[in-house]
């Protein structure tokens, strides 16, 4: 899950890393009223899962309440790169000498935690990677070890941050790395870090990605739940607990594995034909699991054809099956569906089917000879 | 032959007592898996259709002999579990168990690098591991799967696993083990880890190797078969289709900026000779191809 970043400040400020004061509006009355409560100057920040929102004209310095509310109105509402401004931060205006960079994240290949630290912040550090590498300190942890603060002040003193900023920047690295530890976090990355003229560190942006699998001991995430951007099919399945992603074709594909859906979207495209979703139903899924896949399918009105395939291992034939036959007596399926059913169970699970078959529900025995029928019965080839 | 697991390995199932590990316990014994023992810490003298339960892993492992563990238990407690086996000195440790926080993940694999180098972490996430006619540590169907080689499969998808066991079987060829790996970020075995114990493995006369998108497992299995493996292998890589920056139900099944797509995989492994397939039904042909010319 993405945090915005205003969701990542707040994040942050749990572990101790200092952050600028400030507060979540979603009116232009909102934004003067959080920013007289600061005081001006402020910065009205766009909150968006996207990058280059300051180029876009979403972040925007206020010296009055004039200003604050005109960008407040400029900003709320605006289209950046295809996503819809819902809200803004506003936060008291940091006087910035210097502007760094630092991250943790997972190196896999390594199998360990990635510590990065640049003095080159306040821009894309993609770019600073490929213009001089050089530019980026890079410190492996164990994470059966962690983080010390010794590593820490070696890893500023690496990245050559200013001496007057070195304490600060190592002390806010090892709250980070806790943010990132025990905070269940994929990356968290702070761009820019910045160094005030009065020699004080603080994160003035906060990129936060959680890790969903950790959601059970994190009750405290249940407030970052509902904010994520997703379309009304991706609601749908997350309300119950399916593993969905959108796309943007016509055959409606329902898998068991997330190796396997991904394969079946790859064959429909590769006869001629274009996945509307990825949707894994996991393992031991029931006849509910199945019927609610269905329903969300059936939901998206771009889908032509549903392809269902279901290799058993973990899921037996038999629920399979009974699950699509429960799910076309509840969900009113206007479109063919193409049924490949293999594995564990699979002569129970194609008996059951029997019942249910018909000139728009179709099974058929290989993956590829599936996808085809699909693709046809949708119109695409 | 065969690599990890044979008949002589000897299965504990944590939680053998109820769920899903009792019923894949189950199943694994009654394909002829070596299900020694079960563990359950509140139910130790307690036997589950005849197979004795202990305490804990060291326990079962000092009554059995055992040295092997199947663990399936829930996320909250898979990585506890998991140490519990390699402290118990199990040689090979399979855990199924999807969803387990990353963060736990890479502990635990440093954790057993560290102190118990000598357990080998199969998954998590994963459908386990299958010598067939041998030995079934997972939810693998053992039905699916025609033994005696000479293909080796290692898959880091479940479903798509089965479907390589299928086609093989279709065409009669034969797999000597077939290694699950998962779709995790940090899994315990890696591709690199089963090529080469496929390369050293007399009776694997080829391997068919089964990836996805995200992460570097492909591109470091490319590199390593360029210098360090002779065996012809096949490969098919899940995930063309896939949008950047969306995660496809696997944590590992991710792509973020140019790392990681299946194209980028897909050149790394053709360069380093391998023969890389387009769809699941191609990869099994191509197998077939390569079996023939051996």
């Amino acid at each position: 899950m993405d945090l915005f970043e205003y969701q990542g400040k707040q994040y942050f400020a749990r572990f101790g890393i200092p952050v600028s004061p400030g507060d979540v509006a979603e009116t232009p009355d909102e934004v003067v009223a959080v920013a007289s409560r600061l005081g001006y100057p402020v910065v009205v920040k766009a909150q968006v899962q996207v990058g280059g929102r300051g180029k876009a004209g979403g972040v925007k310095l206020a010296a009055d309440e004039g200003e604050a509310r005109a960008h407040g109105e400029a900003i709320i509402g605006m289209d950046i790169k295809g996503h819809t401004v819902h809200r803004v931060w506003v936060e008291h205006a940091s006087d910035i000498a210097k502007e760094y960079y630092a991250s943790f994240t997972l190196d896999r290949g390594a199998k360990a935690h990635l510590a990065m630290v640049s003095s080159r912040g306040g821009v894309e550090i993609e770019q600073v990677a490929a213009e001089d590498p050089t530019a980026i300190a890079r410190l492996h942890v164990d994470p059966y070890i962690g983080f010390s603060e010794a590593q820490a002040r070696q890893l500023v003193e690496e990245a050559d941050l200013d001496p007057e900023a070195r304490a600060g920047a190592a002390e806010v690295l090892v709250k980070l790395y806790r943010c990132f530890v025990e905070g269940d976090a994929d990356l968290v990355e702070v761009n820019p870090l910045i160094l005030t003229p009065h020699g004080q560190v603080h994160a003035l942006d906060a990129k936060v990605t959680l890790d969903d699998s950790a959601a059970f001991r994190h009750p405290e995430w249940e407030e970052f739940a509902g904010v994520t951007e997703l379309d009304e099919r991706e609601r749908l399945a997350k309300s119950y607990g399916l593993q969905y992603v959108g796309l943007d074709g016509f055959v409606g594909i329902i898998a068991n594995g997330a190796g396997l859906a991904m394969s079946t979207c790859d064959v429909v495209n590769q006869v001629g034909g274009s996945p509307a979703n990825f949707l894994d139903i996991g393992g031991g899924a029931s006849a509910e699991v199945m019927a609610r896949a269905l329903e969300v399918i059936s939901s998206d009105a771009s889908v032509r054809a549903i392809f269902v395939n279901i290799f058993g291992g973990i899921t037996r034939g038999e629920e399979v099956a009974n699950g699509i036959v429960t799910a076309l007596g509840r969900v009113d399926i206007k479109v063919p569906m193409v049924i490949r059913l293999d594995g564990t169970n699979a002569e129970e699970g194609r008996k059951i089917l029997r019942s249910v078959e018909s000139e728009t529900v179709i099974t058929a025995p290989t993956m590829m000879g599936a996808a085809r029928k699909a693709v046809e019965l949708a119109g695409g080839k | 032959m065969s690599i990890f697991v044979d008949r002589r390995t000897k299965v504990v199932v944590h939680g053998l007592t109820g769920g899903q590990a009792r019923f894949h316990g189950l199943r694994n014994r009654d394909y002829g898996t070596k299900v020694v023992a079960g563990v359950n810490p509140a139910k130790g003298g307690q036997e589950v259709e005849g197979i004795p339960v202990y305490a804990n892993a060291a326990l079962a492992r000092e009554a059995t002999g055992a040295n092997a563990s199947f663990i399936s238990v829930p996320p909250k407690a898979a990585p506890s579990s998991i140490l519990e086996a390699a402290a118990a000195g199990m040689e090979v440790i399979v855990c199924i168990t999807e969803g387990i926080p990353a963060q736990d993940e890479a502990r635990v694999y440093s954790e057993l690098r560290h102190d118990y180098p000598g357990s080998r972490l199969i998954g998590p996430n994963c459908p386990g591991v299958i010598t067939p006619g041998e030995c079934n540590i997972g939810i693998t169907a053992g039905e699916i799967a025609l033994g005696g080689g000479p293909v080796g499969i290692v898959s880091r998808s479940g479903t798509l696993t089965y479907q390589a066991l299928y086609e093989l079987k279709q065409m009669g060829i034969g797999v000597t083990t077939c290694v699950g790996i998962g779709g995790d970020p940090v899994p315990g075995t890696s591709f690199v880890d089963c090529l080469a114990a496929f390369q050293a493995d007399p009776e694997t006369k080829a391997v068919m190797m089964i990836g996805e998108i995200g992460g570097t497992g492909e591109e470091e299995a490319a590199a390593f078969i360029s210098e360090h493996v002779d065996k012809p292998v096949v490969s098919y890589i899940a995930g063309v289709t896939a949008p950047p920056g969306r995660r496809m139900g696997h944590a590992g099944a991710i792509i973020s900026g140019n790392k990681g797509t299946a194209q980028a995989k897909m050149q790394a492994l053709a360069e380093a000779g391998v023969k890389v397939a387009s769809n699941p039904t191609e990869a099994g042909e191509l197998m077939a191809e390569v079996v023939r010319s051996l």
